[in-house]
């Protein structure tokens, strides 16, 4: 069907170095002994907590609710107890901590009664709240809540629906084993993913480097019998598992930065991805577990199937973790974030976990001069000027960068890892474009403080003219009042009043607010003790001093 | 000697009625410098600079009345923002107005607190809540860390607590650049 | 601390550098064995010079020595400067020459990767402006033995009568402002088959060397192909409209610095132009210019001027030549550029 494959500029060839792990076939790996479940694993709001400090969970329960729409659940992999809810090291370049809810399993794995859902009868819109619900998000590591990319937008329908299994970097195998062991429900996955975006073709890719995967695929794809639905094998050429790349490599299509690929009629989902849509909405099942490599300096490389939340410590410890390892990154070698922490946990963006050693990936060279060589511009797959944002990101010129469209960068490493100047390119970006972020959150803040304050002095302005104008008013009407009520109260309370009948009045507001406040205060006065007093002196002598500082004669209004 | 004559007086003539046209059709509206200021100052309306808010202070900057270096929140980098902006030399940030301390909002301890609204009155952002005698509090994302709450609250209930990075917040560091020569590989008399 | 990708490519700029001297060693070897072997004792004058600049720049810049005159860019723009020199020049031009580039065309810019002009040029134009008698006299073939040779250019006394003087192109110039017509001029034994005996084989040589680099990639073909296209349509429009008065296209390729210009000094990275369509635009002006001087100008060659004013213009052509990125291919890019 698809007779014709396209290409995008530049890519590198690294040395895939995927069949270490890919010897063995995924093992499960036992609960550790302890679960640290981060709320927010996903792009969008922080889950609300569910359950609390020593509640006892059961496996699948929910446990975290999703914040708002862009967001999703969390779910607890297990039974057992919540022994904590408190922020603990993320995996994260930063190594800071972020709220996690942390869980000691029993060792019984009591699953929670599943919801049934009947996803052939729902309404889209159903599907997607379920899948939210679910806490199914895009697992290819952009981690981006799944329920909100199946939608078919404006149109109602979609032209291509890309299942992503090229898994380009080197060193991750976790999506090829995936492939080879579930075929079949991966695809059903795609048909259902097919039905809700209401795609014409589902095109689901992978790697030449991936044969066995591939004839995995395909003979499950002849079972399942769709003619809409397509393998493709595509050359193996980093980052072609992109998945602006891997949809203009199948599609010809070019996305845009900063658009949706809906806009141009193609959704691009990881195969776990898939996979985790069939076990949500057939079994409903929700997302606790994923495939993880572990690989490079270990004794044992292969692919593991975790729960969420296991110590990273832990699956080094199932791998063998070689004594000379210098650091861990958690990803492939090209974009992976180091990862200051062995103790984190997994989340659902890990796909995998390299150990680095120095005989592994040697430590670069001392960075040197560019000298505009123009290589980095032959790698580039998003078809920029590597060098141009390295010499702005560097000078701190973050709107010459801007203009050099940095933020149609990817990451992908390709310009760094040609780079005959051993400059660490990449670091140059990510440091310019987190000051970037950073700076438009100020900019933000000072914006709105900016608004609020004026707007509180708007309102300062507003409640000043009104009271001038009450007065006016009262002022305007006084000598009407006078004749009518005037003579009555004056001359039972000060019987000089008659001659100055503005003195009277003031005096009979003031005697009527005397015995307002007596009437309010007195209620709750009488018959105090002691202790009482003593407060109301203690607040009373701060209420002194309060209005002594602050110069004001009146404390409380 | 008429034809020069007229020629000049016809190009005068031309000139200054293109002159007058333009003034009049590209008029700008208000004073845009004070806006631009505006925008560099980081809006805390804390008042260290001397004016009541951050658009006096752009105000008085853009009338000559006030020094560029008034604004500790601002930091250098403001100033430097602010030179830039107005071609002037960079000067250090004035002490006599405050020193630049690290980004920090207010808290409010709330076993202290009295309900005696003073704080909200004095906050310029509106970032408090609460009424009289119930427990205020302070809406973190909206401080801008000015501090004039501090002063008049009674009950001295309220701390000024510096932000800290969160894995959002976190920002890449600059690459470490190591072209030039390290200290420690200079000659031992420099080193030293 | 450093962060991804970890895997490098193994590649370095020393690589880089090095492929570029190797690139060259058959125009030299060609040069030596038609002329003689005053041209190595001149690249090794050159080449001292250039590290010893290069060293006590780099140690006043406070910048670590080893590392930065291990890269091979001093050598690369000795080893252009001695041969684009008439050879046999005594030795301190080419020690004024060669320290001219490394201290004020480059490091006084901020050493390598900074510097706006072509260093080897700068090189070439100052000399040919402070000392434009010694910088006409070129030998002639086998002109003389080894040892006049390296007496010549250690600063021994010199018989102008051996040093023939003109090249092929001064020839041509001299004759034409004789009111000679071309294929009179041509005549002389000294043209050769095309351009010159001796010199057109040294240009294939270089053609070659830069065929090299092209393989391995080192430059790509955009400087190359548009340098020799635009010079080869401008001297041929020129000669088909009145051939008494222009050299053929054929002379005009194989004679002076046209292959020398065409595949190593217009492909210096760090001055020139690095977008796609940059580089055409960035060699075409280059051979056009070049053309009008050698036509029409008061120098015999006009490669390193024309070079020279390239690379002030390369901000500009960068700029306006940005090639489309990603996604965006559809929209004109900014600068309106497609």
């Amino acid at each position: 069907m698809l007779n014709k494959l396209f290409s995008f500029n530049g890519g590198v060839k690294p040395d895939p170095n995927k069949s270490a792990s890919t010897r063995e076939p995924i093992a499960r790996l036992a609960l550790p002994p302890q679960l640290v479940i981060p709320l927010h694993q996903h792009i969008g709001g922080t889950p609300r907590p569910l359950v609390t400090v020593g509640s006892t969970v059961l496996g699948g329960q929910r446990i975290g609710a999703p914040d708002g729409n862009v967001s999703s659940a969390v779910h607890a992999p297990t039974s057992g107890r919540v022994v904590a809810i408190e922020p603990r090291p993320m995996p994260h370049a930063s190594g800071l901590s972020s709220p996690a809810v942390v869980i000691e399993p029993d060792g019984l794995d009591t699953a929670i009664e599943r919801e049934l859902f009947d996803w052939h009868a729902a309404a889209p819109g159903e599907i997607r709240d379920f899948l939210r619900d679910a806490g199914v998000v895009g697992l290819g590591g952009a981690v981006f809540p799944s329920h909100l990319k199946l939608n078919p937008g404006k149109s109602g329908h979609t032209d291509t629906l890309v299942i992503n299994g090229a898994e380009c970097e080197p060193f991750i195998t976790c999506d090829d084993m995936l492939m080879r062991a579930e075929p079949g429900n991966i695809l059903r996955g795609a048909l259902i993913m097919q039905r809700m975006l209401a795609a014409k073709q589902v095109l689901v890719a992978l790697e030449d480097n991936k044969p066995e995967a591939a004839a995995a695929l395909k003979s499950a794809a002849r079972a399942l019998g769709h003619a809409s639905l397509e393998v493709v094998v595509v050359p193996t050429r980093y980052p072609a598992g992109g998945a602006k790349q891997l949809i203009r490599v199948l599609t010809g299509i070019e996305v845009p930065h900063g658009s949706r690929s809906t806009d141009f009629g193609v959704q691009c989902f990881n195969v776990a991805t898939a996979l985790a849509v069939w076990r949500a909405l057939e079994h409903g099942e929700p997302l606790t577990r994923r495939i993880v490599t572990v690989t490079g300096n270990v004794e044992r490389p292969r692919n593991f199937d975790v729960a969420i939340g296991t110590p990273i410590s832990h699956l080094f410890a199932a791998a063998g973790l070689k004594p000379d390892t210098d650091k861990l990154i958690m990803g492939g070698p090209m974009m992976g974030i180091p990862l200051p922490n062995i103790d984190a946990p997994v989340v659902k963006a890990t796909n995998c976990l390299l150990a680095s050693s120095p005989t592994l990936f040697a430590p670069p060279e001392p960075e040197l001069p560019c000298i505009r060589c123009g290589e980095c511009a032959r790698a580039c797959p998003a078809d920029l000027q590597p060098f141009e944002l390295y010499w702005h990101s560097r000078a701190r010129n973050f709107g010459r960068a801007q203009e050099y469209k940095l933020f149609d960068c990817i990451e992908c490493g390709c310009c760094a890892y040609v780079c005959p100047s051993h400059i660490p390119l990449v670091d140059y970006y990510r440091y310019a474009k987190s000051e970037i972020w950073a700076r438009e959150r100020d900019k933000d803040a000072a914006d709105s403080a900016r608004e609020r304050f004026e707007f509180r002095n708007w309102r300062a302005d507003r409640e000043k003219e009104e009271k001038a104008a009450k007065l006016a008013a009262r002022n305007a009407a006084k000598p009407a009042v006078k004749p009518a009520d005037g003579a009555a109260p004056a001359a039972d309370v000060a019987p000089s009043a008659g001659e100055d009948p503005k003195k009277a009045l003031i005096e009979a507001a003031m005697a009527r607010a005397r015995a307002q406040k007596e009437a309010v205060a007195a209620k709750n006065t009488d018959a105090l003790t002691p202790a009482q007093q003593a407060q109301i002196d203690a607040a009373e002598e701060r209420r002194k001093r309060a209005s002594e500082l602050s110069g004001s004669d009146a404390p409380v209004k | 000697m008429i034809t020069a004559l007229l020629v000049m007086a016809g190009l005068a003539l031309v000139l200054g009625a293109t002159l007058g046209a333009a003034s009049v059709l590209f008029k700008t509206q208000g004073d845009p410098l004070v806006d631009k200021i505006d925008a560099i100052l980081p809006q805390t309306q804390c008042g260290q600079c001397g004016y009541p808010g951050c658009k006096p202070y752009a105000t008085a900057i853009a009338g000559g009345d006030a020094d560029i270096n008034q604004c500790p929140p601002g930091g250098d980098e403001g100033v430097r923002k602010l030179a830039d902006l107005l071609g002037r030399e960079y000067k250090p940030l004035n002490a006599e107005h405050g020193v630049e301390k690290p980004k920090s909002v207010a808290l409010i301890d709330e076993a202290t607190c009295i309900g005696c609204t003073l704080c909200i009155q004095a906050c310029p952002v509106d970032a408090i809540v609460g009424a009289a005698k119930q427990m205020h509090t302070i809406v973190g994302d909206l401080c801008t860390g000015c501090e004039l709450c501090v002063p008049p609250c009674p009950a001295d209930c309220i701390d000024m607590v510096p932000v800290t990075e969160t894995v959002e917040s976190w920002k890449w560091r600059y690459p470490v650049f190591e072209l030039k020569v390290q200290p420690a590989t200079l000659p031992a008399k420099e080193a030293a | 601390m450093y962060n991804s990708p970890y895997l490098r490519q193994n590649t370095s700029v020393r690589r880089v550098m090095v492929t570029v001297l190797v690139a060259m060693l058959p125009a030299i070897a060609m040069q030596v064995w038609l002329f003689g072997i005053g041209l190595l004792l001149q690249i090794a004058i050159a080449s001292a010079t250039a590290l010893a600049c290069e060293a006590a720049m780099l140690s006043l810049r406070r910048r670590p020595v080893a590392r930065a005159l291990g890269d091979g860019s001093a050598l690369v723009t000795a080893w252009l400067i001695a041969v684009c020199l008439p050879p046999l020049l005594p030795w301190w031009m080419i020690v004024i020459g060669t320290s001219f580039a490394i201290i004020i065309g480059k490091h006084l810019y901020g050493g390598l990767g900074q510097n706006p002009f072509n260093p080897a040029m700068l090189a070439y134009c100052v000399l040919i402006i402070s000392f434009p008698a010694l910088m006409s006299q070129w030998p002639g073939l086998q002109g003389s033995d080894a040892a006049t040779q390296l007496n010549w250019v250690l600063g021994g006394e010199r018989a102008l009568d051996a040093v023939t003087g003109a090249t092929p192109l001064d020839a041509l110039r001299t004759g034409l402002l004789g009111n000679a017509d071309v294929s009179a001029v041509m005549q002389s034994p000294a043209f050769g088959h095309v351009a010159g005996a001796g010199w057109e084989w040294v240009a294939l040589a270089w053609g070659a060397g830069g065929l090299l680099l092209l393989a391995l990639r080192i430059i790509t073909w955009h400087i190359p192909a548009a340098f020799l296209g635009a010079m080869a349509l401008v001297s041929g429009v020129a000669w088909l409209i009145d051939p008494s008065h222009y050299a053929s296209p054929a002379f005009h390729l194989l004679a002076g610095g046209t292959m020398l210009g065409a595949f190593f000094i217009a492909t210096d990275p760090v001055s020139g132009a690095t977008t796609p369509r940059g580089k055409l635009i960035f060699a075409a002006g280059i051979a056009l210019i070049a053309w009008l001087i050698r036509a029409f100008g008061a120098y015999p060659d006009g490669i390193a001027f024309a070079v020279l004013l390239l690379n002030i213009c390369v901000p500009l052509i960068d700029i306006k030549t940005q090639p489309p990125v990603f996604g965006h291919k559809v929209e004109p890019p900014d600068g309106g550029a497609r």
